[in-house]
């Protein structure tokens, strides 16, 4: 178990192309499924729809962190928040990081989303850190402890 | 699929990660892991914590669904929950296939 996704695709397209499908809005919305009310801007809040069948009632809304042109883009926002009812303005982000890295077939991108569990690394005793095997690892012995 | 019972609403998984963020809960879910219920006291015996700091924590696993007490005589015990930490996987599995989806998209529309 993980506090943390990261998924890497290989794109046989160049940066330019993946950093504008990132990174413009009407580009962002048509695979993210999301009508967004206007152009992302570092340091704004994003705002819009999603559009996906069956989830259209659910806003959309995103604090855009950084867009490093070509390299990098980033928002937080709240994962999954798709319950009408549920105020989820007093639950934690997660933060959503997309790298763009060159390769010769094209495009390296490496997304993560993490902070679910609400703190940030710095904070975390050393103990919990992921790249030390983390809380992931000790939850993993205690799944192992637990009798079928 | 939310089907209201009259006990609590659901707790986020949110709570769950939250709740498991923290060395000393940690710890007493580890000791909790046998399946084997204990009483503050038993669980503040086995720390360098007090009764209250042990009851605090108990209190922050329980609200997340992580551990369930029970009455037994005149004191509380604690059991683990290995259901909490089972939905809050199911709920990172769901986001993850999310996003399997949604990057198969995006390479439909770069790659075209």
């Amino acid at each position: 178990m993980t506090d943390r996704i990261e998924k890497t695709i290989e794109l046989a397209a160049p940066m330019d192309r993946v950093w504008r499908a990132l990174t413009d809005h009407t580009e962002f919305g048509e695979w993210f499924r999301v009508r967004l009310d206007g152009p992302f801007v570092p340091g704004e809040t994003s705002r819009g729809h999603i559009t996906y069948p069956g989830y259209e009632h659910v806003p959309w809304k995103a604090e855009i962190k950084a867009m490093e042109k070509p390299y990098y883009f980033a928002f937080t926002w709240h994962p999954y928040a798709v319950d009408p009812d549920v105020d989820y303005s007093g639950e934690p982000q997660t933060l959503v990081e997309f790298r763009l890295k060159e390769t010769a077939r094209g495009t390296r991108l490496t997304v993560t989303e993490t902070g679910f569990d609400a703190l940030p690394d710095h904070r975390r005793p050393d103990a919990l850190r992921m790249n030390e095997g983390g809380w992931a690892e000790q939850m993993r012995n205690i799944e192992a402890h637990v009798a079928p | 699929m939310s089907h209201h019972d009259a006990r609590t609403r659901e707790p986020g998984p949110a709570s769950v990660f939250a709740a498991l963020g923290d060395r000393t809960r940690l710890s007493l879910l580890t000791t909790l892991a046998d399946g084997q219920a204990r009483s503050i006291a038993t669980l503040a015996a086995d720390t360098e914590i007090t009764r209250q700091a042990v009851t605090k924590h108990l209190h922050v696993l329980e609200k997340a669904g992580l551990v369930e007490s029970s009455r037994v005589g005149r004191e509380s015990r604690f059991a683990f929950r290995p259901e909490a930490i089972a939905d809050a996987r199911s709920y990172l599995d769901e986001v993850s296939a999310q996003w399997d989806a949604a990057l198969s998209r995006l390479r439909a529309l770069v790659e075209r």
